[in-house]
């Protein structure tokens, strides 16, 4: 703060265009550099938390799940997304048991809600063809009402065994079949829109995930996360 | 100018007698928004709070640096800068506290109360002024945001502070919970305070 001193102390009656650009080039550059400072200090921070709060989300919706790797689809095959990265969207999540065994995949799926999109994970046993937990990353949904999608254990805990084939469907006042969800009362919407996000992530992804699942691929040791890269 | 005032009497008219929300009515569009839960009205009074110290402090002292033509600029800047590193802090260190304010610590920049105790205080008076006004403020405005936040948490979720405070039959009363319940409940907060501002002038008369 002591430049802008400096530099402005040759005070005139009337300011000069000069002084007004420095006051304000001066306030800007002061800024930047505070910015600059707060962002390198935070980010590593930032970037970690949002790794963290992934991982955690994987190891909800697939049981018994304790390590992750990002996988692609690429060349007609699942495999572990490289140096180059893959499109958003384009990528699901391999998890893994304590031994390395593969114990299904998770998916991030996205649509329309009540009020603005959804964002949610889901966890996938291609065996079993079944889906086995559901864990919404972002929703504004009414609070009170649809935001029980994730508030209500009732609703959440359906989706621990939900059959895929043919499609999951949403059904008021219990569930009779392996692939019903029951609606949430007040907020059949927002229930909709969870089953149908699921159906539609899980008709892109349902020939891609029947064949052998990819093994798990040891992290190099420089590299710490697997997703410390993420927020670029 | 200053040699009339007093610190303590310049802290605390901002919490009673100049109240940002009850008597300046400055500052609605985050005492709206995320006044759903005292925790989020807390949180939102405490950046709130760091913003205008901050800045308070900063353009006071350079308030005979800045030319006055753009002085409304610098501090937008200097607001600006405050309110990215409260946002960015924010996101480090308590990421669902950030999921749940979302938008609404960026704009703290455009809350009218900042940028008016700037321009209406902290531009005129020596920094030990201006520090104790701008605390004064902050506290009245976290006040005013925590009365909303928690008659609206209680019924709209029947919690306080996240843990529940009626039995399992209490049905939580929804609207107070959305934006219609921020308005309704600010018209009553607003009611209620100038009730007992009239009630006092009136004892005092």
């Amino acid at each position: 703060m002591k430049e802008v001193d400096l530099t402005c102390s040759i005070t005139a009656k009337e300011p000069s265009s000069i002084r007004l650009v420095l006051t304000l080039g001066i306030a800007g550059l002061i800024s930047g550099a505070i910015l600059v400072f707060v962002y390198q200090f935070t980010a590593p921070i930032i970037a970690a938390n949002k790794a963290k709060a992934l991982r955690e989300a994987v190891f909800a919706v697939v049981p018994n799940s304790s390590y992750l790797q990002e996988l692609h689809y690429k060349d007609g095959k699942l495999v572990k997304v490289g140096e180059g990265g893959a499109k958003p969207g384009q990528i699901l999540y391999g998890a893994y048991g304590d031994d390395e065994g593969f114990m299904g995949y998770a998916v991030v799926g996205s649509g329309n809600g009540f009020q603005d999109t959804i964002r949610l994970l889901y966890g996938y046993d291609p065996v079993q063809r079944a889906v086995k937990g559901m864990y919404i990353l972002d929703s504004k949904e009414t609070p009170g009402l649809g935001d029980k999608i994730y508030k209500d254990p009732d609703f959440v805990s359906q989706f621990s065994h939900v059959n895929v084939d043919p499609t999951i469907e949403l059904v008021k006042g219990g569930r009779t079949a392996d692939n019903h969800i029951d609606a949430i009362t007040g907020a059949t919407i927002s229930s909709d829109a969870v089953v149908k996000i699921i159906n539609s992530a899980h008709a892109k992804w349902d020939d891609k995930t029947t064949g052998t699942p990819p093994e798990f691929i040891k992290p190099d040791p420089e590299e710490t996360t697997d997703s410390e890269e993420e927020t670029k | 100018m200053s040699s009339q005032k007093n610190l303590s009497e310049e802290f605390l008219k901002g919490i009673w007698k100049e109240n940002p929300v009850f008597i300046q009515v400055l500052g609605m569009c985050p005492m709206l928004a995320v006044t759903n839960t005292a925790i989020n009205a807390i949180a939102m009074g405490v950046a709130t709070a760091f913003v205008l110290i901050g800045s308070s402090f900063l353009v006071s002292l350079l308030r005979k640096v800045i030319a006055k033509p753009v002085r409304i600029s610098t501090y937008i800047v200097i607001i600006a800068t405050f309110v990215t590193v409260a946002d960015y802090s924010i996101e480090a260190f308590s990421p669902a506290l950030h999921r749940e304010l979302g938008a609404f610590i960026a704009l703290i920049v455009v809350n009218c109360l900042i940028l008016g105790r700037q321009e209406a205080y902290a531009s005129k008076n020596t920094i030990r002024y201006s520090l104790a006004d701008a605390a004064g403020m902050s506290v009245g405005f976290a006040f005013a945001l925590f009365c909303l936040g928690a008659t609206r948490e209680i019924l709209g979720f029947g919690t306080f502070f996240g843990s529940p405070i009626f039995g399992e039959h209490f049905e939580p009363w929804v609207i107070m919970a959305l934006p219609p319940g921020g308005f309704l409940m600010l018209g009553f907060v607003l009611l209620f305070f100038n009730w007992l501002e009239h009630r006092k002038k009136g004892v005092a008369a």
